[in-house]
C-alpha cells in the first residue's frame, strides 16, 4: 500500500518535466510504468485468476440455469427476478443483517474494553494479549464444536451455570429463536482478539503528550476516554467496522458448522443459501445470481461508510 | 540504473503468466502402454482404507500395466467434491456413485461412460438393473446394505424383556422400549432418526406411501401417514433422547449404543465395525413394521468418467472393484457391507463370519424393500423440507398434523418442478 502510494505521488513530477526534454521524459515514463507493472504483477496475477475471473464467470453463470453437471441454459435475468420474488431471499438477508446487528456492537465494545485493559501497565499483559488472540487463529470447525458443547441445551456448561442461579436456559442452537444469538455469541468470542489487536495498535499510536495536555486542563479519566482516546482512535474504529461489516455479510463457516442453517432455516444466511443452492440443490445459476446481489449490497454499504467517514473519522 | 532489474521483473512476470496458462495441458496416454488411472471414493473412508488397499494391490498384481491412484474423501464432503470435479471437467477416471438418485443425475447429464465389457451373470440382477438406463450399463453396484434393528442383549436381559424377532411390530418395539428406558440411569430404549429417509420407510411399513400413485403429489396426509410420523416423533423424550440431549447430531446414536446405554438402534449394516469390541452382547433383527414389513436398502455404485482418456483401463478397474473374487473376499471377511454378486453359495459364507449372529436378517431385510420414492430434480430440497418439518414436530413447536401440513405445502410445488 505505501509503496504504491509513494509511486503514485511521484507521477505528477513526470508531467511537469515533459515540456523540458520530451524523449528523455518518455523513456522515464515507460520505465516508470514498467516499474509499477512489475510491482503489481505478483498480486495482480492471483487477483485476476482467483477473484476477478471467477466474478466474471459467476456473472455469466447467474444468467443461466446450471446444475453443474449438464450444459448451461440461458435464462437472462430470470434467476434474479425469481430470487427477488422469493420470500426466502428476504429471509436470508434478514438473518444476515440480524447477525451483523448483534455481532458488531458485541465484538467492537468487547474488543475496545480488552484493548484499553491491555494497554495499561498490567502484569503479564503480553501473555494475555496472546491468549485473547488464540481464538482468532483457531479453526472455525473446532470453535463451533466447542461452542455447541458449551451451549448444549440439557447438559452444556452455560445452561448448567444458569440453572445454578435459578434461570432455565434456552435451547440455544436447537431453538429457531436462539440459533442466531448462539452464532453471534460464538463469533464475537472468536473475533474479540482481532479487534483488540487493531484497536491496541491504534491506542499506542496516540501520542502521550495529548493525554498530558488534557490532564493539565483538568480532564479526568472518563473525559480523556471520550474526548481524546475515542476521536483519535476513530481511524482504527473505522477499519474495524468496515472489515467486520464485509465479513459479517459473508458469514458462513460458523453457521455451516454450528447449525447448518437450521433449525428449520432459522439461521440460514445469504452465503449458507448460496452454498446450499450450489451443492445441495444443483442451482448454480441461482447461487451466482445471489452472490452478485450480495456483492452489490456489500459494495453499497461500504461506499456509504467511506462517504460517511468524513464526518466522524479524525486522522490526527 | 534499474533498467536491468525492471526488465528481469517483467520477464519473470510474463514467464509466470505463460506457465500458469500452460499448466492444464497434460500429455495424452494411450491404453496400450503402462497407464495410471485415478479412483475417487468415499466407501473406504474411515475403517476400510486398508481393505481398499488390499483390493488395489491385488488388481495391480493382476494387471501389471495399470496403476490405480486412490483418492479418499469423507462421505459428508463427497457430493460437493464430485460436483466440483465434474463441473471443472477434472473428475477421476473412476469414481464412486452414491446410490440410484446420484446415478440418475450423472447419467442424465452425460457424465458416465457406457460399460461394454460387463458379464451380467456375475452380478445380482436387481442391483445391476439399478445402474442401467435404456438397456445399457453405465455404472456397476459395488456393495449393498440395509437398515436393521440393532439391540443390546444385556439391557434386554436386565429388564426381563424378550429379544426382538422378525414377527415384531411397532407395538412390540414400543412396549419393550418403554420397559427398558430408565432416564434416571441414562438408559434409553430406542433410537430412530427423525428424517425423511426414516419417514418414507415408516409410511411403507404402515401401508401408506410418500407420493401419490402418479408420483406428482405427496400422499402422506392420511391417517396412516400421520401415524407413521407420530411413530418417529413420539419416541423423542419418551424412549429416545431429545434434540436438547444431542439427538440428531453426528454419531450420537452409534456412540450411545456403543456405550451400552441404548437398547435398540435403527441404523444401517455399515456400522457393524463400530460395535466389534463392545463389552456387551448384541445382535440384529429385521426392522419391525406396522401393517407390513419393509426395509430400506441402499447400494453404492462405481462409474467411469465419460471424458476419461483411459476408459478401457478404467472399466477394468470398475469391474474388478465390483465383482472380482478378491473384492468379494475382502468384503465378506471384513464385514465391509455386502458384495453385489449373484453367487449365493459364496454369499452364504457371510452368515458365519462372527458378530452379529443373526446375519440372516441382512438378507431377509433385502427381500422386502421399501422402495425410495422418485422425487425428480428437486429431490434434495424435498428431503430437506420433510426432515425440517418432522423436527419441528419432534421439538414440540408444531403438532405432527401441522408439521405434515406445512411439509405438504412446501413439497407439492417442488414436485411440480
Amino acid at each position: 500500500m505505501t509503496a504504491q502510494t509513494a509511486l503514485l505521488d511521484k507521477a505528477p513530477q513526470f508531467k511537469h518535466s515533459r515540456p523540458v526534454r520530451d524523449s528523455a521524459s518518455r523513456s522515464r515514463r515507460i520505465k516508470y510504468t514498467l516499474t509499477v507493472l512489475a510491482f503489481l504483477l505478483p498480486s495482480a496475477i492471483p487477483l485476476t485468476l482467483f477473484v476477478l475471473g471467477p466474478m466474471v464467470a459467476a456473472a455469466w453463470v447467474s444468467l443461466n440455469q446450471w446444475n453443474l453437471l449438464g450444459p448451461l441454459k440461458f435464462v437472462g435475468f430470470g434467476n434474479y427476478i425469481r430470487l427477488l420474488q422469493d420470500p426466502q431471499t428476504g429471509a436470508v438477508f434478514l438473518h444476515t443483517v440480524y447477525y451483523i446487528v448483534g455481532y458488531l456492537p458485541l465484538v467492537y465494545f468487547g474488543g475496545l474494553a480488552l484493548a484499553l485493559a491491555l494497554n495499561t501497565a498490567l502484569k503479564g499483559r503480553s501473555l494475555l494479549r496472546g491468549i485473547y488472540f488464540l481464538p482468532v487463529i483457531t479453526s472455525w470447525i473446532v470453535v463451533a464444536l466447542v461452542w455447541r458443547w458449551l451451549l448444549s441445551p440439557s447438559n452444556g456448561i452455560v445452561n448448567t451455570a444458569l440453572a445454578m442461579v435459578g434461570i432455565h436456559g434456552p435451547g440455544w442452537w436447537t431453538d429457531p429463536a436462539w440459533s442466531l444469538p448462539s452464532i453471534i455469541l460464538a463469533s464475537a468470542w472468536k473475533d474479540l482478539g482481532f479487534v483488540m489487536v487493531i484497536l491496541l495498535a491504534g491506542l499506542q499510536a496516540i501520542p502521550t503528550d495529548v493525554y498530558d495536555a488534557a490532564k493539565v486542563d483538568g480532564a479526568g479519566p472518563w473525559r480523556r476516554l471520550i474526548s481524546v482516546t475515542l476521536p483519535l482512535l476513530s481511524p482504527s474504529t473505522f477499519f474495524v467496522i468496515v472489515i467486520s461489516l464485509v465479513n459479517g455479510f459473508q458469514v458462513f463457516d460458523q453457521i455451516y458448522a454450528m447449525t447448518g442453517g437450521g433449525p428449520n432455516g432459522s439461521s440460514e444466511s445469504v452465503v449458507e443459501q448460496i452454498y446450499d443452492f450450489t451443492f445441495r440443490y444443483g442451482r448454480a445459476g441461482d447461487a451466482s445470481a445471489l452472490s452478485w446481489m450480495l456483492f452489490i449490497v456489500i459494495l453499497a454499504v461500504t461506499l456509504i461508510q467511506i462517504r460517511g467517514q468524513k464526518r466522524w473519522v479524525t486522522y490526527g | 540504473m534499474n533498467r536491468k532489474l525492471v526488465g528481469a521483473l517483467a520477464v519473470a512476470g510474463v514467464a509466470v503468466l505463460v506457465m500458469t496458462g500452460c499448466a492444464s495441458s497434460a500429455p495424452k496416454k494411450a491404453d496400450s502402454g503402462p497407464v495410471t488411472i485415478t479412483y475417487t471414493n468415499f466407501i473406504s473412508d474411515g475403517a476400510n482404507v486398508p481393505n481398499l488397499t488390499k483390493i488395489v494391490t491385488a488388481f495391480e498384481k493382476a494387471n501389471p500395466k495399470i496403476t490405480v491412484n486412490v483418492k479418499t474423501i469423507p462421505y459428508s464432503g463427497y457430493a460437493p467434491a464430485q460436483q466440483t470435479d465434474l463441473a471443472a471437467g477434472t473428475a477421476s477416471d473412476v469414481f464412486d456413485i452414491d446410490g440410484h438418485s446420484n446415478y440418475e443425475s450423472l447419467q442424465a447429464n452425460g457424465q458416465l461412460a457406457e460399460l461394454t465389457g460387463v458379464d451380467s451373470k456375475v452380478y445380482n440382477s436387481g442391483l445391476l438393473d439399478t445402474y442401467q438406463t435404456a438397456g445399457k450399463q453405465y455404472a456397476l453396484p459395488t456393495s449393498f446394505s440395509d437398515v436393521v434393528l440393532y439391540y443390546n442383549k444385556d439391557l434386554f436381559d436386565a429388564a426381563g424383556v424378550s429379544y426382538p424377532t422378525s414377527s415384531w411390530t411397532w407395538a412390540d418395539e414400543t412396549a419393550a422400549a418403554k420397559k427398558i428406558t430408565d432416564q434416571a440411569k441414562g438408559i434409553w430404549g430406542d433410537h430412530q432418526p427423525v428424517t425423511y429417509n426414516e419417514y418414507y420407510k415408516a409410511l411403507v411399513q404402515n401401508g401408506a406411501s410418500f407420493l401419490s400413485k402418479d408420483g406428482k403429489k405427496t400422499a402422506f396426509d392420511s391417517p396412516a401417514g400421520l401415524a407413521a410420523a407420530k411413530w418417529l416423533v413420539d419416541k423423542s423424550g419418551t424412549t429416545m433422547p431429545t434434540i436438547a440431549d444431542g439427538q440428531g447430531t453426528a454419531d450420537f446414536d452409534t456412540n450411545l449404543f456403543a456405550a451400552g446405554k441404548l437398547a435398540m438402534l435403527h441404523t444401517g449394516t455399515w456400522v457393524f465395525g463400530n460395535f466389534a469390541k463392545v463389552p456387551f452382547n448384541w445382535d440384529i433383527a429385521v426392522e419391525p413394521g406396522n401393517t407390513k414389513t419393509a426395509s430400506a436398502v441402499f447400494s453404492n455404485g462405481i462409474g467411469v468418467y465419460a471424458k476419461s482418456k483411459r476408459i478401457a483401463a478404467a472399466e477394468k478397474w470398475a469391474i474388478y472393484m465390483s465383482s472380482s473374487s478378491e473384492e468379494v473376499n475382502v468384503r465378506l471377511d471384513s464385514g465391509w457391507e455386502l458384495p453385489t454378486i449373484s453367487d449365493k453359495a459364496k454369499l452364504a459364507t457371510y452368515l458365519s463370519k462372527g458378530a452379529p449372529a443373526n446375519r440372516q436378517a441382512v438378507f431377509d431385510g433385502a427381500t422386502k424393500i421399501a422402495v425410495s420414492p422418485s422425487l425428480g430434480a428437486n429431490s434434495q430440497a424435498i428431503q430437506d423440507a420433510m426432515t425440517a418439518a418432522l423436527i419441528e414436530a419432534q421439538a414440540g413447536r408444531e403438532t405432527v398434523q401441522q408439521a405434515l401440513d406445512s411439509a405438504k405445502a412446501k413439497i407439492d410445488p417442488l414436485l411440480a418442478g
